[in-house]
């Protein structure tokens, strides 16, 4: 395999005014994950437990082999998003190693606003619910939650992402042979007592958890029935009466070691239909990426500098370099694992967006996962493009994409603008996970070229009624569009409303795909089946 | 005149015998038991008989199956070893009667030292100082109490029959001589047969001082000095020295004339150790003589250079001893240690297991006499003992620093062991001083910490921590073990050294791991990992750990100490904490044919309380809980509805307000 040469310079100014600026972004990105981790706050942790119960951190700790590796799952979901802080929406997700299983993880975090689900919450169980169905992940609830966010019901009951879609889920991941384990460590009232009551296997801890459909106040409201949260729904009774559980826990650490006992039972084969090989380190520093990423994302790159720091050896063969040179597609290994690597180097062309099409069926037709390095400010435009058959070729490379069988990953490692966003697997064309850089930005165009269109559409509109319109005047209309645009371009903006899986320290992500690589090989190999290409 | 040996023995002594026997030229015989089927001294052997079960009594202590296998073998000697049947007169005639050489002395002076009470009478009238005694098969207390008297107390009385400090009972005051006799007595007819007692005086703050004696067939009779044995527990050496630090040159050669007398006066022939008890002053008493070659035997190999099994071969052959007196030399200090499977927290009760790792010490001067090897189980059959650590020097300061160092880096994980105890003993300044005494163990060392159940101390904590983590992070991802997006989560371990469980936190972050046990941090660099030995840093100083992990026990080797943690961090809740809830439900909808207890009653969990019939069987209704039984609300023939409440099981003492604690 090729290696590549890298040509950069650790001791310019360039690279250490860039480094500096990444250093700085990745800094904020620690701090602010730092304080979400803390989930509820000192406080509410401490009251926590005094009920003699353990922070969701720690059961999620105590759950995992030693040693095992976490990789966490939308971390920043919901941060700025309501009137008051939900740190983590309130709930903590990720995928991580039981008795050598890898699992799913969700875990409610009863010191954020008592564990309920906000309309975030909800996406992000469902965003859990989806990494395990197609990655085929046993699925382990720990269950702590006072339900539905009553307040905002609206938008976490009725529709269909809504709360209901997660037993919805649940059903339907059983029915597709992925376990689904819950384990009940505190309240689980109304439609939440459907978590334990639709799992394969459910825990309950004595004396701490309840199950039941409505609580006492209510059944005194509606029947008059006097009865104690216990006798309505305690683990004794669910154990031994109504079977609703199928564990009785004497403690918070017996149930975790009950739901550990669950997993070991499963008889879990891990897929094995990637040869894969010994893992070696690349040849350069992953810290050399804060120096290379440059501070402006207009300024362009070359991007074999940032795949020499991520892939194995930083061998990597690359497909029709000579043509098409504005995206990089190549072969390599990631942590062992082989990958086919598309990375843009400039805008996408007729050219490079048909090379792209033909390299994803290259690994599609070899069963080898993509992993697509994101940088991209759209397809090309103009008249020569367009009489090209750009939007043709485009669709060639979006229409592959959309197809592909094969697990993939998309690291969005600066811009990811328009239609680029769909060619480059965005969201939207489900990749297995998705990840930003903390230097990244997302929307459908620019700031500055979205406010000049709605610039002169009113100015047209200003023009044809005779008005005439001032330089200021345009100049006070864009500004507030440019002013949105930054601010929702935001890889915060982007990860607080879940369009990602987390933003990542440039860093980590070696270790984040490589998790993911080795977490989709828990699925069985799938094929590939394109549709009409517009040739 | 013989050429094949066949050993009579097992373990270190086996091999040990085999080894000299082998150099010398002579074709060897193992014998094994079942047990020892897979044992070093089956292996070293040329062949290799097995002689029956695990028991000894049916194997090593079986004269039969033993002369058996020496004709199949054609072995034409036995050599005994020590222990078993090394001094049985009865097994020296049956060699005898089958024309195979007995290498030992012949069976009359081993009946004669076989008898304290005869031996001692032979002694002294030989002229060999014997403690100031009273022998009798009298029961009458009276003739007692005035020897008693005249020996003056405190006294010490035995069975004559006895033998390894068993049945031994020390009277201070005329009072409780006749009940201790009466005891002594009984005990001595249920352990020996036979009922025969002595009375001597009371040696306190003795020593133990044995001279090694050796005569051939010609009559020659040599000793080759004395060694020290006086650091004993329940009246069994623990550590053993030649010299000793309290013998001079004029004691030595009184003594070893006392002790080649004592030979010369049974017609003994081949090895033999007189054994003496000296007092404060310097005055030694004859005590016993054992007819065989002694455990301790290496530390006068050392200081004498001899091989003392190639003289006892010589001399069994007929050779004449091949030094007189005058040529024996006594150059350096050697002292030797007995390994031994036991708990010296327990009161040295005896261990069993397996032994998962043996690496025993070398260095300069250093021997270790073993008949172990890894993957083998010590059982319950034999002698605890598994190895004799031996180590040498020009003198006695470089003799014992060497042991230390030795017992330090001796590794053995498995079966719970006695180094560090050694090591303790050794590194005491008692001992240090040579001042030990045969009361030194239950005196001045009585508060040493090895004599306490193992409690692991913060940094073995942390570094079994960190081999458990690196064992697990190991087996798959090698490269992004213990990884995580989230900020560094700290892995939780509940590690139990069987006395406590302690939560340890290992934070992994990247080369260092950071480990908190209570209230410290540790500081752990992982700098190599093979397997079963993780070289580390912790706070800058480099040492290394061996260690085996087995299910989910880490036996772990660091700084002279063996620990087994027990890792229950997913260690499944007891079910023997648990306790119910303590109602008593009904099974099913059923008539209750039998109501067991009444109110009140004290019950245990698992007992019966009531028995329901329903569906033509009967149900029987047990107590969850241990407690005492209240509120019962039905009757025998009623009529209950599944889970109906028909009595409870409380704890007692909420139960039971007014009753009056003890």
């Amino acid at each position: 395999m090729g290696v590549i040469e890298s040509t950069i310079d650790r001791d310019s100014g360039v690279f250490r005014e860039r480094a500096r600026h990444m250093e700085s972004l990745v800094s904020d990105l620690t701090s602010t994950l730092a304080t979400i981790r803390e989930g509820g706050g000192e406080k509410a942790r401490e009251r926590h437990r005094a009920k003699g119960k353990l922070p969701v951190r720690e059961r999620i700790n105590r759950l995992l082999d030693p040693g095992s590796p976490f990789l966490e799952v939308g971390p920043m979901a919901a941060y700025g998003v309501y009137e008051s802080e939900v740190p983590a929406a309130g709930a903590v997700a990720g995928i991580g190693r039981v008795r050598g299983v890898e699992c799913m993880i969700v875990g409610n975090d009863a010191t954020v606003k008592g564990g309920t689900y906000f309309p975030m919450t909800v996406k992000k169980h469902l965003r859990a619910q989806t990494i395990a169905g197609e990655n085929h992940l046993p699925c382990i609830y720990l269950v702590d939650s006072g339900g539905a966010n009553l307040p905002q019901q609206d938008e976490v009951f009725p529709d269909h992402d809504h709360f209901g879609h997660i037993f919805f889920r649940q059903a339907n991941l059983s029915a597709k042979g992925i376990p689904q384990i819950a384990v009940v460590m505190g309240p689980c009232t109304a439609g939440g007592a459907y978590v334990p009551a639709m799992a394969d296997e459910a825990i309950m801890v004595e004396g701490q958890s309840t199950v039941y459909l409505a609580g006492p106040p209510l059944v005194k409201a509606a029947t008059g029935e006097t009865v104690t949260a216990e006798e309505l729904g305690g683990a004794d009774v669910h154990t031994s009466t109504s079977g609703v559980a199928d564990h009785l826990a004497k403690s918070e650490e017996d149930a975790l070691e009950r739901a550990r006992a669950c997993i070991a039972n499963l008889n879990w084969h891990k897929g094995d239909w990637l040869r894969t090989r010994e893992p070696r380190e690349p040849l350069y520093p992953a810290e050399d990426l804060y120096g290379i990423v440059p501070t402006d994302l207009k300024t362009p790159y070359d991007v074999r500098e940032v795949i020499a720091r991520l892939v194995d050896g930083s061998e990597f063969d690359e497909f029709k370099a000579r043509f098409g040179t504005t995206l990089v597609c190549g072969f390599a290994h990631w942590a062992g694992m082989p990958v086919g690597i598309i990375a843009n180097n400039g805008i996408l062309f007729s050219d490079s967006s048909s090379k792209g099409a033909h390299f994803v069926e290259l690994c599609c037709q070899r069963g080898i996962p993509l992993v697509f390095l994101q940088n991209i400010t759209g397809f090309m435009v103009g008249r020569d493009a367009e009489q090209g058959g750009i939007a043709r070729h485009g669709a060639k490379l979006v229409n592959a994409v959309a197809c592909a069988g094969v697990p993939k990953f998309t690291v969005i490692i600066g811009g990811s603008f328009g239609a680029g966003n769909y060619g480059m697997c965005g969201r939207a064309y489900e990749p297995r996970m998705l990840f930003m850089w903390p230097n990244a930005r997302i929307a459908v165009m620019g700031g500055e070229q979205a406010a000049g269109v709605l610039a002169d559409v009113k100015r047209n509109a200003l023009e044809r009624q005779g008005e005439s319109w001032s330089d200021e005047d345009e100049q006070a209309f864009k500004q507030p569009v440019i002013d949105q645009f930054e601010r929702q371009s935001h890889p915060y903006y982007a990860s607080a409303r879940l369009w990602d899986d987390g933003i990542i320290d440039p860093v980590q992500t070696r270790n984040v795909i490589a998790l993911g690589l080795s977490a989709a090989l828990n699925a069985p190999e799938q094929d590939t089946r394109y549709g009409i290409f517009r040739m | 005149m013989f050429n094949k040996v066949l050993i009579a023995n097992r373990g270190e002594i086996a091999v040990r015998v085999n080894r000299t026997a082998q150099s010398l030229g002579y074709r060897t015989v193992a014998v094994f038991s079942e047990a020892d089927r897979d044992a070093p001294h089956v292996s070293v052997a040329d062949e290799a008989v097995c002689i029956g079960p695990a028991s000894a009594s049916e194997s090593y202590l079986n004269v039969g199956a033993i002369i058996e296998a020496a004709r199949k073998t054609g072995a034409d000697a036995v050599h005994p070893g020590y222990g078993f049947l090394s001094e049985n007169a009865g097994f020296v005639s049956a060699c005898a009667d089958n024309g195979i050489t007995f290498i030992g002395p012949p069976a009359h002076a081993m009946e004669l030292m076989g008898s304290k009470r005869r031996s001692k009478e032979a002694m002294a009238e030989a002229g060999v100082p014997t403690v100031p005694g009273f022998q009798s098969s009298e029961t009458e207390s009276g003739a007692w109490q005035e020897a008693a008297n005249e020996i003056g107390y405190p006294v010490m009385i035995k069975a004559s029959a006895g033998g390894g400090g068993r049945g031994m009972r020390l009277v201070h005051e005329p009072a409780a001589l006749a009940d201790e006799l009466a005891r002594a007595r009984s005990e001595a007819e249920s352990a020996f047969g036979d009922g025969e007692l002595i009375l001597e005086k009371a040696i306190v703050r003795p020593r133990h001082i044995e001279i090694q004696v050796f005569a051939d067939q010609q009559g020659n009779a040599i000793h080759l000095g004395e060694r020290d044995c006086s650091v004993q527990r329940r009246h069994q050496k623990v550590v053993e020295e030649a010299p000793s630090p309290f013998v001079d040159e004029a004691m030595r050669q009184a003594m070893g004339d006392a002790a080649v007398k004592a030979a010369q006066a049974c017609g003994y022939v081949g090895a033999g150790t007189v054994e003496f008890i000296v007092d404060e002053s310097g005055a030694f008493y004859f005590l016993e003589m054992n007819t065989r070659l002694q455990v301790e035997h290496p530390v006068t190999e050392m200081v004498t250079e001899l091989d003392l099994v190639a003289l006892q071969l010589r001399i069994a052959a007929g050779e004449p001893l091949p030094l007189v007196q005058d040529e024996v030399r006594i150059c350096g200090h050697a002292i030797e240690v007995r390994l031994y499977a036991e708990d010296p927290a327990q009161n040295y009760m005896p261990q069993t297991g397996p032994v998962h790792c043996w690496i025993p010490p070398e260095g300069d001067g250093i021997r270790v006499d073993h008949g172990i090897s890894a993957g083998m189980r010590v059982t319950p059959h034999y002698d605890p003992m598994i190895a004799k650590v031996v180590a040498g020097g020009p003198d006695r300061g470089t003799a014992r620093r060497r042991l230390i160092r030795a017992l330090e880096d001796t590794v053995l994980l498995g079966v719970t062991h006695n180094a560090w105890f050694l090591s303790r003993v050794l590194a005491h300044e008692t001992f240090a001083a040579g001042e030990a005494t045969t009361a030194f163990l239950d005196t001045e060392f009585r508060d040493d910490p090895s004599l306490q159940p193992i409690q692991a101390i913060s940094m073995e904590l942390a570094v079994a921590a960190l081999v458990l983590y690196r064992n697990e992070i190991r087996s798959e991802y090698a490269d992004r073990g213990g990884w995580s997006n989230s900020l560094p989560s700290a892995c939780p371990m509940l590690l139990n050294d069987g006395h406590t469980a302690t939560w340890v936190r290992l934070r992994d972050h990247g080369g260092e791991a950071r480990v908190q046990v209570g209230d410290h941090e540790l500081r752990l660099t992982a700098e190599d990992h093979r397997n079963g030995e993780l070289i580390l840093s912790a706070d800058g100083v480099r040492q290394t750990c061996q260690y085996q992990l087995v299910d989910q026990t880490l036996y772990c080797h660091l700084s002279g100490r063996t620990l087994a943690l027990r890792d229950d961090t997913h260690a499944p809740a007891r079910r023997a904490d648990e306790q119910g809830s303590g109602e008593v439900r009904a099974t099913m909808d059923g008539a209750v044919i039998e109501i067991s207890v009444t109110e009140g009653d004290t019950v245990q969990a698992g007992q019966t309380l009531a028995v329901l019939e329903a569906m033509k069987m009967e149900h029987p209704l047990r107590a969850d809980r241990d407690g005492s039984v209240s509120g019962i609300r039905v009757s025998a023939g009623d009529q209950v509805r599944n889970r109906q409440v028909l009595m409870t099981v409380s704890a007692e003492d909420s139960s039971n307000p007014g009753e009056e604690s003890p």
